[in-house]
């Protein structure tokens, strides 16, 4: 399986996610903003960071980079495109994914382990996957979801929610929101559900002694969904 | 503007200063040579009043790849690795605008590492506020913090340790000291050492604007009444731009086109350009006109004193330009050949054709001031004696309780949660332990680090309270499995004209090299930071300590948390009770005086060394380091890591138990031990002559001592973890 990193002045987590994938056996390429086409690719991951220093707004330049133009081509012709953390605000500003991250709710950044529940598996992301909850690490100062009650309304009817925050068995509560997010949303689908935008970094927790393992989980299941 | 004596002092100067640069210079300088002297020859950037005795610290050893000098120390951790790294205050911008004072000094250390080659792999913080009580101490704790964060975490290097302390000697100075962990091969390390004539001059990185002049000369002087003035002093920072510019350096770095190369710190495009030159024993020549400026009609008096961020000085080989412009340019930043070397052994500027200063390089360097200030030598003060009847009246679990929340022990996860501390996918021991560790990319290396201080101790009697820092730091690494190599210090101190707080510094500083002699734990980088006081209160002495160390084998890494039911929980140093100077006895005696506790270095390195064999041989689960609140509130912690219970014996000896539980005596540290394995330990703990206690049993969720002196593990947390939390959002 081939994947394609994109790399943005200001990504800092591109390298993270070029080890994940590859662990799990992607023959992975990292790409340049600045290029126009996209190797040949069965997962285009956008990385997490700071694309060009979160300036304007959280990915919004970023959205607008050369690379970006085939990325949506690609989504748009159904290729899978995963965006992690910045990658997911740049998802949303290129409107691929609906909806807006605001700034977290006490308007601090939070770096720590939380847990995700599993909302749709009807997808290639997390079909196949045994558990409901998935432990996983979170780093961003801006990941509070926000979408209006129509959007709302229609990503629920669509089943667009990917995953929402939750505690260790399941339970979904304000509580256990750690930014304020709408509903618990940690990540979303586009209506196909092959573009993925999410909060959360799994590139972060792929060996015992660092966070925790569940995003070995996520990505072996991903790469065996793909071949 | 015509330059005269009054021009000077307004430039921070003495009479005899500027009488003594009119003299070397055989006329009076211009306005823009007045700047540059004044610049190079502060406090901050001439170590003046410090010189002579930081000369006296241990700065060689095995492990020792480059010393103080450099932008940053270099050790060897094997493999043709090296690690670089550094400490550096930025204490007075940080108090007067608290967002970019942190986050220029996070910007500045992490700089310091990437221009020897290194790519920042771990950044720590030491940070110490005024009474919590005090206006000002909240809202300069959260921009401290957001500063801090907003840059390191943008730069995408985990903050994986730290130290936050509170007291009122710092309510009108804050401290905020960074560092930085660099991960370099040993043959592809760069210095500021200029080499060669004619070799092209290349500025780099951000364009110059007017922030910051002068940020060297206000670090070097005390705040008065009108420090808000100084705001434009303070540097503004952008996190991004150094992005960018590490990753364009390192991939110059990667070829071989650089001389030499230095960032631009304090005192920006002076004293890089003359520290290189300096170094090689050669001239600059810049123009002026070519260094790329944010701001228009800029003065070479303003271009040269800028403190403007993200910059770097690089001589190159000649006829390697174009390529290494290609580079910057693919990133984005400015890159201009400004000037060359010469053989004048001056520092010649142009501006607009004509030459506006002409400084011999020596003047600067070797000339520069150096004082032998006079300092009055501390008395140990005399032990204090406690009632043993006063003790009487004390519960400990009430005691615990009081001790776990108060704000100097208390958990500082809301601060350590705000610093991405995982990115960089190596960070396997996260803050809130003894030490961070971060692996060694794609190594079994890993690589802890500690930042540590103790000003009430040095407060108290200097000499010893130096010493136990850097005990402190070399436990702190040994509590995590790691063997200590080195240590970089910053050392924050009042005015050095002041005898009493002149005194301080020599004897810490006396303290640090006896400790770090004796443990062969040398110093191979630091700063001075002197005049942390508001008019004439100076703040307690805080030198900080920085260790590294390394774990050859990350499998092998401790943590702190208990691991298992019925483990045995022993105390490896001899506990003697001693509670002057205490948390305890200061906190909740409210009783001041008395000396600190005693440092005795052989039983620190043999303690140390011999738990260091244990843990090499697998044989205990979880260690922590007793410090501030005595061995109760160390188990305490190690329960609330693990939310584990621990049964409590009472002690042996004829120690008070308050004295026992509370006091803070040296060169101990808790170790849980599996049953099989307890003989095997205390075999090794007896034949290495190191004193062991045994404390308890691990038990589930409480905290047991008898069946009226006993707490729940959750009432525990409740008291550690929920004050720093409620105090910044109420």
């Amino acid at each position: 399986m081939k994947s394609s990193v994109i790399t943005f002045p200001g990504s800092n987590c591109d390298r993270d996610m070029d080890v994940a994938l590859k662990k799990f056996g992607f023959k992975n390429k990292m790409v340049w903003h600045d290029d126009t086409e996209l190797p040949t690719s069965d997962l285009i991951v956008l990385p997490g960071g700071f694309s060009y220093g979160d300036y304007l707004r959280c990915g919004s330049m970023a959205s607008k980079s050369k690379i970006m133009k085939s990325v949506i081509n690609f989504a748009n012709s159904g290729g899978m495109v995963m965006g992690i953390c910045n990658g997911f605000q740049i998802l949303v500003e290129t409107g691929l994914v609906p909806g807006v991250l605001l700034r977290n709710k006490y308007l601090e950044f939070i770096c720590k382990n939380i847990f995700v529940k599993i909302n749709n598996k009807t997808n290639n992301y997390f079909n196949n996957i045994k558990n409901d909850v998935l432990e996983f690490h979170i780093a961003h100062n801006e990941g509070n979801y926000f979408c209006t009650k129509d959007q709302l309304k229609e990503i629920e009817d669509n089943e667009q929610v990917a995953i929402n925050y939750c505690d260790e068995n399941g339970k979904i509560e304000e509580q256990f929101n750690p930014n304020g997010s709408i509903k618990n949303i940690a990540g979303i689908f586009n209506k196909e559900k092959n573009v993925l935008g999410m909060m959360p970094h799994p590139e972060r927790m792929i060996d015992n002694c660092l966070s925790g393992e569940d995003g070995s989980i996520f990505f072996n299941n991903l790469i065996n969904n793909l071949k | 503007m015509i330059v005269n004596e009054k021009v000077a002092i307004d430039h921070g100067l003495k009479k005899d200063e500027y009488a003594k640069i009119c003299e070397l210079l055989k006329r009076t300088p211009n306005i823009t040579e007045l700047g540059i002297f004044s610049a190079m020859w502060n406090e901050h950037c001439s170590y003046k009043s410090s010189r002579l005795h930081l000369k006296k610290l241990p700065t060689k050893g095995k492990k020792v790849i480059q010393g103080p000098g450099e932008n940053a120390g270099v050790i060897d951790i094997e493999d043709n690795d090296a690690i670089v790294f550094k400490i550096e205050s930025h204490n007075h911008p940080s108090f007067i605008e608290p967002y970019q004072g942190a986050a220029t000094g996070v910007g500045g250390i992490m700089r310091d590492v990437f221009t020897m080659g290194a790519r920042p792999i771990a950044n720590l913080n030491s940070i110490h506020f005024g009474s919590p009580q005090h206006k000002k101490t909240k809202n300069l704790l959260r921009g401290v913090v957001h500063g801090i964060g907003g840059y390191g975490n943008c730069m995408g290097v985990p903050t994986v340790a730290g130290q936050t302390s509170f007291d009122s000697s710092y309510n009108g100075n804050i401290l905020v000291n960074a560092m930085t962990l660099g991960l370099v091969k040993k043959d592809k390390i760069f210095y500021s050492k200029a080499a060669g004539l004619n070799k092209p001059v290349i500025y780099v990185g951000s364009k110059t604007g007017r922030d910051g002049i002068h940020g060297a000369s206000m670090a070097s002087a005390s705040f008065d009444d009108k420090i808000e003035e100084k705001k434009p002093t303070v540097q503004v920072g952008d996190p991004f731009t150094e992005k960018l510019l590490l990753e364009a350096c390192l991939e110059l770095m990667a070829g071989d086109s650089i001389i030499a190369i230095q960032d631009m710190g304090a005192a920006g495009l002076t004293s890089s350009s003359i520290e290189m030159a300096s170094k090689g024993n050669l001239g600059i020549e810049i123009n002026l006109n070519k260094v790329p400026c944010r701001e228009t009609k800029m003065t070479p008096y303003e271009i040269m004193l800028s403190e403007s961020q993200e910059r770097m000085l690089i001589v190159l080989e000649n006829g390697k330009e174009k390529q290494a412009k290609k580079i910057f340019d693919k990133w984005n930043l400015d890159f201009a050949v400004i000037g060359k070397t010469t053989n004048s052994k001056k520092i010649q500027l142009y501006f607009d054709d004509e030459m506006v200063a002409d400084i011999p390089v020596n003047t600067l360097v070797e000339n520069s001031p150096m004082y032998d200030r006079k300092w009055k030598k501390a008395k140990l003060p005399k032990k204090n004696k406690i009632k043993k009847e006063d003790l009487k009246n004390f519960k400990i679990i009430d005691v615990l309780k009081k001790v776990l929340a108060n704000p100097n022990i208390c958990s500082k996860e809301w601060i350590w949660q705000q610093y991405d501390h995982t990115v960089m996918g190596d960070t396997i021991q996260k803050p809130g332990g003894d030490a961070g560790v971060v692996r060694v990319h794609g190594t079994n290396k890993a690589v802890a680090a500690s930042v540590d201080s103790s000003a009430v101790y040095c407060w108290a009697h200097p000499l010893t309270g130096g010493k136990q820092v850097v005990c402190e730091s070399f436990r702190n690494l040994i509590a995590v499995g790691a063997k200590p190599i080195a240590i970089t210090n910053c050392l924050n101190f009042g005015s050095p004209e002041n005898e009493d707080n002149m005194g301080e510094f020599v004897e810490c500083v006396q303290g640090i090299g006896e400790a770090s002699e004796y443990l062969k734990f040398p110093v191979v980088s630091g700063n001075v930071s002197f005049y942390n006081q508001t008019k004439d209160e100076g703040i307690k002495p805080t030198p900080a300590i920085g260790g590294v160390g390394l774990i050859k084998d990350y499998n092998k890494m401790i943590t702190m948390d208990f691991k298992e039911i019925d483990n045995v929980v022993l105390v490896i140093g001899k506990t003697e009770g001693h509670l002057d100077q205490s948390l305890f006895a200061r906190n909740i005696l409210d009783e001041k005086n008395g000396p600190p506790p005693e440092i005795n270095l052989f039983n620190e390195k043999n303690n140390g060394e011999t738990l260091l064999k244990i843990i090499e041989n697998n044989l205990i689960k979880s260690a922590h380091d007793v410090s501030l609140g005595g061995i109760i509130t160390a188990v305490a912690k190690m329960c609330i890591k693990s939310k584990k219970g621990i049964s409590l014996k009472k002690p042996k000896y004829l120690i008070n138990e308050m004295e026992y539980f509370f006091g803070e005596d040296q060169g101990r540290y808790i170790i849980e031990v599996g049953k099989n394995d307890l003989k095997k330990v205390t075999d090794i703990l007896n034949k290495n002559a190191v004193h062991f206690d045994e404390l308890g049993t691990i038990i589930e969720n409480e905290l047991y001592i008898d069946d009226k002196t006993k707490v729940t593990i959750d009432e525990l947390i409740s008291s550690n973890t929920r004050w720093l939390t409620d105090y910044m959002r109420n």
